[in-house]
């Protein structure tokens, strides 16, 4: 796909008013969101933080057509999401890749369950090991890798179908602080070649700083969006971005606001 | 199988015939009682040779090789069910630990006159036994399937026919085949008794009729070794195929 035609093929997600409940066994349902509205324009990357529990993940699943809000509607270039959608590719916090299939039949099941004949798979999963750098763990299972290799992986498999919008939900957390940075980097280099629309969750505000275009404060549950930060680094960024007097302005802003919402669940 | 591996099975293989052949020799036991293993060995070729072991052999294989397909079909699709259905296993599992509890020696001449002498009663009773451990070890694989696992391919729009062709039986897989193995050894307990119940051919029938009609008790013995060795050949059949289809993970 041409940088062209991706960016004709849109991305603009749009969340409103979206409540989601979670029922509990003898006592009332646990808001996990509540009136949560998000705008998030195509090729835009924003990032989503907040305190554990606020309904950063709750909103991917919801984004993602995996969980029905119980009001509220989240639209994709302006129809309705009503369940997992093709154009839409979720990274989980955990690889979950098939055990028992090699790297690259794993990086091939979503195109297995569409349907491509083996040929085409076959061309699209090389392509999609080059693009993440694991070609040449291409027969290895998953368990002879490394979490970093993994990821990788999984990152390979969402990608498969070249989904519009790419929401990831703090995929790099059980990586170590190198691994990370390196992986935010390649993720930046990724989104440059066809300019996905990225939500990602996080805990880390330099990572949310280092990859967003708007940082997304949440409040604590039920999770409600606190403060809207915009990042005006300029692209392409590398990681002396996070040295910036821009940046550490952002920094205090977001933590602020983190702070105030702590104050506010007291 | 290496060599050294190959070595002990042979050593303990050799110390098992030297021990019986002392209790024989040193016990002074007559051979109508405990036949000494040269021959025991001697009947076993001579049953083979002499087309008197094999026919009964046949129909047991035969017995156990249908009552195995039954019995594993019928426990893969309840043992589904009861990982899958709350509903299921609330009115289903009761039948299924009542005929599991109740001995099947108790069962087989019931099923006996149900079903007559011939091959279904054994193809039921066989079957009814091998089911239990195929459809436990099936409800506790599918059971065991990672949530996650099941989220990641909802979120490929995977089919429900997707998710367990896919996800739950190569999931599921090692947990089956290990009630697989137990299943063919009870396949083989269940064909025996099945013939016990009433039949007129089989290696069940033809222990019986060695130790009683012929008195021929190194035949009777020769027949016990088949049994043993033709439960040994399925148990291996199932390693094999364990080996194959899950292999190195």
């Amino acid at each position: 796909m041409t940088a062209a035609a991706a960016v004709a093929a849109g991305g603009r997600l749009v969340a409103s008013g979206i409540d989601v409940r979670f029922p509990r066994r003898g006592d009332t349902p646990l808001d996990a969101l509540q009136g949560f509205d998000l705008a998030v324009d195509s090729g835009e990357i924003v990032a989503l933080i907040g305190p554990n529990g606020c309904g950063k993940s709750t909103f991917l699943r919801v984004a993602s057509g995996l969980l029905a809000p119980d009001a509220g509607t989240v639209t994709l270039d302006g129809d309705a999401i009503r369940g997992p959608d093709p154009r839409i590719g979720l990274v989980f916090q955990e690889p979950r890749l098939l055990p028992w299939r090699s790297v690259a039949d794993n990086v091939a099941y979503p195109l297995e369950l569409a349907g491509w004949p083996k040929e085409r798979r076959a061309a699209r999963v090389a392509e999609l090991l080059d693009l993440v750098g694991v070609a040449d763990a291409r027969e290895s299972r998953p368990s002879q890798l490394s979490g970093g290799q993994r990821q990788r992986a999984a990152i390979a498999r969402t990608l498969a179908l070249e989904p519009r919008v790419l929401l990831l939900d703090e995929p790099f957390s059980a990586l170590d602080a190198l691994t990370r940075e390196r992986l935010n980097l390649e993720m930046l280099a990724l989104w440059a070649r066809t300019r996905p629309t990225i939500v990602i969750v996080t805990h880390s505000i330099p990572e949310a700083i280092l990859l967003a275009d708007r940082v997304v404060v949440m409040t604590p549950r039920p999770g409600r969006v606190a403060a809207i930060v915009p990042i005006d680094a300029p692209r392409p960024r590398s990681l002396d971005v996070l040295d910036r007097a821009v940046v550490s302005d952002a920094a205090a802003q977001i933590r602020a606001h983190l702070e105030g919402g702590e104050t506010l669940a007291a | 199988m290496t060599r050294t591996a190959a070595l002990s099975v042979a050593a303990s293989f050799a110390i098992f015939l030297l021990v019986w052949k002392a209790i024989v020799v040193i016990g002074g036991y007559p051979p109508f009682i405990l036949p000494p293993p040269e021959s025991v060995a001697a009947r076993f070729v001579q049953g083979w040779t002499d087309g008197v072991i094999a026919p009964h052999a046949w129909s047991t294989l035969v017995e156990i090789a249908l009552g195995l397909t039954v019995g594993t079909l019928v426990g893969l699709v309840v043992g589904y069910g009861l990982a899958r259905s709350a509903a299921v296993e609330r009115v289903v599992s009761p039948y299924i630990v009542a005929a599991q509890a109740t001995p099947i020696l108790a069962l087989a001449p019931l099923l006996a006159l149900w079903f007559g002498p011939g091959l279904t009663s054994k193809v039921v009773i066989c079957g009814l036994i091998v089911f239990f451990p195929i459809a436990v070890s099936t409800m506790v694989g599918i059971r065991s399937v990672d949530a996650g696992l099941l989220e990641m391919a909802r979120s490929f729009r995977a089919t429900r026919r997707q998710v367990l062709t896919t996800l739950e039986i190569p999931a599921a897989l090692p947990s089956i085949l290990g009630g697989m193995r137990v299943g063919v050894t009870l396949a083989v307990v269940g064909a025996i008794v099945g013939e016990w119940a009433g039949a007129d051919r089989g290696l069940g029938v033809l222990v019986n009729l060695a130790r009683g009609s012929l008195f021929d008790i190194p035949l009777m013995f020769a027949t016990l070794v088949t049994i043993a060795l033709l439960g040994i050949a399925l148990y291996l059949v199932v390693v094999v195929l364990e080996r194959r289809l899950v292999g190195v993970r």
